[in-house]
């Protein structure tokens, strides 16, 4: 796990060597995993029907997160059997995320069944307080997400926004929490009698006000959540509670790689098969030297970006001691690449990849607010300067 | 023996349990404390333990190539000699694979054992001054001899790896100046130390030779040193070139491995020299070589589960890349000590040893990384067709006879 902020630099002479060999590739299981998720998205209409269906002022697809999140059981691939789950790992909840990077779907994945899950994991749970939320989130009967500012990065974790009192009743402002709007519970860090403490807040309560941006992103939007003495209850305290904060964010940055991998997947191939068929100048635009090597690039970018998904998502899957490396890697290389193969799609598209009808923008959109989720890349690389002893000046 | 009891039946493939009773058997007979380095060599290829996936009779014993690394690990451990394989580099990795696929039986047996033990050095006759990416507009010519049973050459070859200490040549010759230029040629196995044959060190940008020129004049090639038809020498050379580019940038690294070891390594013990902006690239150049390792490493997960990913065509553009950077990261690092240079002295060196001397020199050596092999700019080519399937360029030479082609 990731010290935060302020804590002492590593002290033995890095760097670490990754512990057993990760497992790069992709099991059957997962490969049948894939193939049910891509089926549901192409059931749905894909970016096609994202794009459609952008202006409804819902705040997420509620006609895909039943079938993918309750029926097909995706929302409970973190947790274990005997709590609600699947039983699954981070293997294969990264497989979903891919498929729904290359699709932009508008769910609450990440924030719910990777963010809220992980941190309510992070909590005892033995405690019905714990259990009886986490259960509905894996059972994908209501959506959670964990109220912190979606930029925070693991490992730089801000003092919270909300103060709660003797009574539970929290109260404070916090911004920029992705799909805040979709959330049937709230899960809020915040400080008080116990100090650094995590509470649940039902959204529906009294004193809660949810109050959606106009995003980047129009596929994730972030919302300013208001609580003037709304009800909480105590999931965790002091250092409970700030490690189950920042193992959620750990997590929700390892996979959010894999989100990244599907974004930039879409956007080649939708490049190429473009820039096959475009013809200009009397041949494919595709045939062209300057715009296949930039698409060949693209490809050793996006494979390249495969093994380093793999990589943190196999660590985080078997709970490896390098798991704050790997996904320090990943965030830092498949971000940037994310945001450059929607660049090169919308550049490559032309005229058309400007318009509100195709969907690049979608891509695009997303790769960029993606990029500063969970840690810039600027602040993967900080954290690795200490991981791997390369100390700033 | 007891060969057939322990092998798995229908397919008649060796298990591990089996290669390792061998090479017990091997070092039980050749205890590698009282035999000579050759002797233990020739004995171990006898055995069909050289490289095990090849032939019954060739060095191997038709297993599975997974399953050499299980003979190499034995062998390490009782202390036998290695065949030096970075000096036979050009032979174990290019010409072997080509004679195997393409050769005779009689050329297969003069020329596969004394190749793997080492006694006799390879170099590959393929690049020429006026062909170099486009190496299928060769003009070294391969002429009928009078009588009928040989071949006689004239050209010269350039960036000809170890051709002063070669004994044999995997040469690429135009026999057919009448056909578009890739159904023209023929591929041989030259005899360098023919008369007509002319070794000349070239020496390139870091003042070594590594490379040679070769002159070839008269030279006189036996039809039975030729591999494959005549006029399906480009098909031949494809087995080779793709054999090529896996030995580039294909090796198996720790973190921190190659060059990035060495600028995290100098960025540790010189901490006066550090800046903001060295660190910014540093932790950059870092990630993109953790990258790489794991880009690596997954594909040879894909290889040994017998499902080659298309990673591979993309590997030595990352490496040629990553070394471009790191190196010139490093020369900047150092500062004044970046101004100076070890030696210009022109030497030899019988290999190459990318991440060797000191920061000037890998700076230099690495700027051939984007060109040796391959261009980067025709592997991008190779990966935009090949593995995107982008329409090819139009080509204006192709049903054009090489002997009207413009040069």
């Amino acid at each position: 796990m990731t010290a935060p902020s302020g804590a002492a630099a590593p002290t033995e002479p890095a760097p670490a060597q990754p512990g057993a060999d990760p497992d790069l590739l992709y099991t059957e299981p997962e490969e049948d995993l894939r193939a049910a998720v891509r089926s549901l998205l192409a059931d749905r209409g894909g970016p096609a029907a994202v794009l459609a269906d952008l202006e409804s002022g819902r705040a997420y697809d509620t006609g895909l997160w039943r079938p993918l999140a309750a029926d097909m059981g995706t929302a409970g691939l973190l947790v274990p059997e005997k709590l609600g789950g699947q039983g699954a790992s981070a293997r294969e909840a990264a497989v979903v995320l891919e498929e729904l990077g290359r699709a932009v779907a508008p769910v609450p994945y990440l924030t719910s069944a990777v963010l809220a899950v992980t941190a309510l994991l992070g909590c005892e749970t033995d405690r019905p307080e714990v259990t009886a939320p986490l259960a509905a989130l894996a059972e994908g009967r209501s959506v959670g997400v964990l109220a912190v500012p979606l930029p925070t990065a693991p490992g730089t974790l801000p003092e919270p926004a909300v103060r709660a009192d003797a009574d539970g009743a929290l109260s404070g402002e916090v911004t920029g929490v992705a799909d805040g709007a979709a959330a049937d519970v709230l899960l809020v860090p915040a400080d008080g009698p116990y100090g650094y403490a995590l509470y649940a807040v039902d959204a529906a309560a009294d004193g809660v006000r949810v109050a959606p941006g106009v995003p980047l992103d129009l596929t994730r939007v972030p919302a300013r959540i208001t609580l003037d003495r709304a009800a909480g209850r105590l999931l965790a305290g002091q250092d409970t509670a700030r490690a189950a904060v920042t193992g959620a964010l750990l997590t929700g940055a390892g996979l959010l790689a894999s989100e990244q991998l599907g974004i930039a997947e879409w956007c080649l191939a939708e490049t190429v098969r473009h820039t096959a068929q475009r013809t200009q100048f009397g041949r494919p635009v595709g045939s062209f030297q300057a715009l296949k090597h930039r698409m060949a690039a693209l490809w050793l970018d996006v494979a390249s970006a495969r093994a380093a998904a793999r990589n943190a998502a196999d660590a985080l899957a078997t709970g490896s001691p390098d798991a704050p490396v790997a996904v320090a890697v990943a965030q830092a290389y498949c971000a940037p690449v994310a945001v450059r193969a929607a660049e090169e799609c919308v550049q490559l598209h032309g005229g058309i990849g400007m318009t509100w009808e195709h969907p690049a923008h979608l891509f695009l959109k997303r790769a960029k607010a993606d990029e500063i989720a969970l840690g810039t890349p600027g602040r993967h690389r900080a954290a690795l300067a200490e991981l791997v002893d390369i100390p700033a000046p | 023996m007891t060969d057939g009891t322990t092998e798995t039946g229908e397919t008649g493939r060796l298990d591990a349990a089996e290669l390792r009773r061998r090479t017990a058997d091997l070092l039980a007979a050749h205890p590698p404390a009282d035999t000579a380095p050759l002797d233990f060599l020739r004995a171990r290829f006898d055995a069909g333990l050289a490289w095990v996936h090849f032939p019954r009779g060739l060095g191997g014993l038709d297993a599975p190539r997974a399953l050499q690394a299980v003979v190499d690990a034995e062998l390490e451990a009782a202390g036998a000699p290695d065949n030096d394989p970075r000096r036979i580099g050009i032979g174990l990795g290019m010409a072997a694979p080509t004679i195997l696929r393409f050769g005779t039986d009689e050329q297969k047996q003069r020329f596969l054992r004394p190749l793997w033990t080492g006694e006799e050095a390879w170099c590959q006759l393929f690049s020429e001054p006026g062909a170099g990416s486009d190496l299928a507009a060769l003009a070294t010519s391969a002429v009928r001899d009078e009588d009928g049973t040989g071949w006689v050459v004239d050209g010269q070859k350039v960036w000809t790896s170890s051709a002063h200490l070669a004994r044999w040549a995997i040469l690429i010759a135009r026999t057919d100046p009448d056909l578009p230029k890739h159904r023209g040629i023929t591929y041989f196995v030259c005899d360098m130390t023919d008369p007509g044959v002319e070794v000349r060190p070239l020496r390139q940008i870091t003042g070594e030779a590594e490379f040679n020129e070769v002159f070839l004049t008269g030279v006189r090639i036996p039809d039975a040193h030729r591999l494959g038809a005549v006029g399906e020498g480009w098909k031949v050379a494809q087995t080779t070139l793709m054999n090529e580019r896996v030995a580039i940038g294909g090796a198996r690294q720790p973190r921190e491995g190659g060059m990035i070891g060495v600028a995290a390594r100098a960025w540790r013990e010189r901490p006066e020299a550090r800046t903001h902006d060295l660190h910014q690239r540093l932790l950059r150049h870092w990630v993109d070589a953790e990258v790489a390792r794991l880009t690596g490493e997954r594909l040879r997960q894909q290889l040994a589960k017998g499902h080659p990913g298309p990673e591979g065509s993309g590997m030595k553009l990352a490496f040629a890349r990553l070394a471009q950077q790191i190196s010139g990261w490093e020369v900047e690092f150092l500062g004044e000590d970046g101004l100076a240079y070890d030696d210009w002295t022109l030497r030899r060196p019988e290999g190459v040893d990318f991440t060797g001397r000191q920061a000037g020199y890998r700076y230099l050596r690495a700027k051939g990384n984007s060109i040796e092999g391959g261009t980067s700019e025709v592997l991008l080519n190779i990966v935009a067709e090949r593995v995107l399937g982008l329409p090819p360029e139009p080509r204006t030479d192709k049903d054009v006879a090489w002997k009207d082609l413009p040069r």
